[in-house]
């Protein structure tokens, strides 16, 4: 399979990738590990008529420690979380996580910021972020400006990143304490059917749900449940709901929501 | 557009369309043809070259990503008449049947080597993951492949 035509250019840094952004509008597409972007266009599922490469932006590939945070630049690729010592340390279900992605040969490729910008429901990196309460910093031709996780993800493949804005920066509280990540997959290199990714932050525990939905959801009802005292039994009881499981060859929306329903429990049992 | 890429120690450059993948310019464009297409959807890891070092599905990156690096192709693997250690062990242990997931196999796994030399059957099993094989249910390759590592640490 063969993308269709597209006029290709490179950006050596952020704001060059700004200017050809504000130059060619909705025709163009950032690229950035490609490796959700090339099999769309290999299936004419998406078709721009330009790529910004901004795989080269290398001042964008870190991971740092800033105050009770740690930031990561939006082109870190999956390897790098997965091989991060400061992450390992500091937030160690997103280093966990990310070693779930795809395969190594895809991990090389993949960065955090293209996981995020896709705003696939079905990605693990986003319900990690939105467990972890992270912030996403984007920078447009007026400057950066802050999202919330929470209100990051708008639709199926859509987020709040106005066309003209480039993802920088991903920044997640340091939490080190109790984590999870329960990946449920036949086999391995698999997307997940259903994924949980959970966190104890400060004094709250946080619960991402992987391909639960449309789009990247936290599990709300969890959450609340164990803020006003439930036991992790009774919340977990509650996985389900407010989603909108999808139903496909894999499994039905019955079956991920009894998925989900126990890898919360067996997240929140990691936890403990 | 043009792109300049060193394959095999070699200094390659071609006028190539930007939707070029870099599997079609290493088979169509170079005629190396011992980098297979198994999937095309970057699953089976039939295509898996190495980029500047690292494995990667050649099918799922644009030449133009690798313009300006070094490819290492299973023709560039062998150091002269010396087979590299992962080939010698996939000859020695019977890691291939018909042979079609092979090259792919072999890069990724020599990959893993370069990382960690002497890892366990699980981390080879766990670092092949993106690699698929229809005829040989796996543990063949997995043996070549300690085979291989065992040789490297002698
Ligand atoms: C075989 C295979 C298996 C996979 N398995 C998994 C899996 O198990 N779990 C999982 O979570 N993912 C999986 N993935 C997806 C993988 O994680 C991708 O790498 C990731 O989703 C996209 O990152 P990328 O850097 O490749 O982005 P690209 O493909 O380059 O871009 C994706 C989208 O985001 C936009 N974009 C990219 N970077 C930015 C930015 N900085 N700012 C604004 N927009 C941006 C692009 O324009 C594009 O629309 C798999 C992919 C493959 C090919
Ligand atoms: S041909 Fe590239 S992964 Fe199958
Ligand atoms: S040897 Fe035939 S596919 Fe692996």
């Amino acid at each position: 399979m063969i993308p269709p035509q597209f006029d290709y250019t490179r950006a050596g840094s952020a704001e060059e990738a700004i200017a050809a952004l504000t130059q060619h509008g909705d025709e163009a597409k950032l690229l950035a590990g490609g490796h959700s972007l090339i099999p769309l266009l290999k299936l004419r599922l998406a078709q721009p008529s330009v790529l910004i490469d901004i795989g080269r932006v290398k001042d964008l590939s870190y991971v740092r420690t800033e105050g009770d945070e740690v930031a990561i630049g939006a082109l870190t690729r999956h390897r790098d979380l997965e091989r991060s010592d400061l992450l390992a340390g500091e937030v160690p279900l997103l280093a966990e996580a990310a070693r779930h992605v795809g395969d190594p040969q895809v991990r090389n490729r993949g960065t955090i910021g293209g996981s995020l910008s896709h705003g696939d429901g079905a990605s693990d990196l986003p319900a990690v972020v939105l467990a972890l309460g992270g912030t996403l910093v984007a920078q447009g031709p007026g400057g950066r400006r802050e999202i919330a996780a929470g209100d990051f993800f708008e639709g199926f493949l859509e987020t709040a990143l106005a066309p003209d804005e480039l993802l920088v920066e991903v920044r997640v509280p340091k939490a080190p304490g109790g984590w999870s990540f329960q990946k449920f997959n036949r086999r391995a290199q698999d997307w997940a059917i259903v994924g949980v990714a959970a966190a104890t932050v400060g004094d709250s525990v946080g619960v991402g749900l992987v391909n639960m939905a449309s789009v990247p959801v936290r599990a709300t009802a969890v959450e609340d449940a164990l803020a006003s005292g439930s036991s992790a039994e009774d919340a977990a009881a509650l996985a389900a709901e407010g989603t909108e499981a999808p139903s496909d060859i894999h499994g039905s929306s019955e079956y991920r929501q009894h998925l989900a329903r126990v890898l919360v429990a067996r997240a929140l049992g990691e936890l403990a | 557009m043009k792109v300049e890429i060193t394959i095999n120690g070699i200094r390659t450059s071609h006028e190539v369309e930007p939707r070029t993948l870099l599997v079609h310019y290493i088979r169509e464009v170079e005629g190396l043809t011992g980098t297979h297409v198994g999937c095309d959807t970057s699953n089976c890891g039939a295509c898996t070259v190495h980029l500047d070092g690292e494995a990667v599905k050649s099918c799922t990156v644009l030449a133009a990503q690798a313009d300006g690096s070094e490819v290492t192709t299973i023709e560039g693997l062998a150091d002269g008449d010396e087979w590299h250690p992962v080939q010698q062990g996939f000859h020695e242990c019977h890691g291939l049947q018909c042979g079609y997931c092979t090259p792919g196999m072999v890069m990724a796994a020599a990959a893993l080597l370069e990382e960690n030399a002497d890892p366990t059957e699980l981390e080879i099993r766990t670092n092949l993951e993106g690699n698929l094989c229809r005829c040989t249910g796996y543990q063949m390759i997995v043996d070549s492949v300690r085979w291989a590592a065992d040789r490297s640490s002698q």
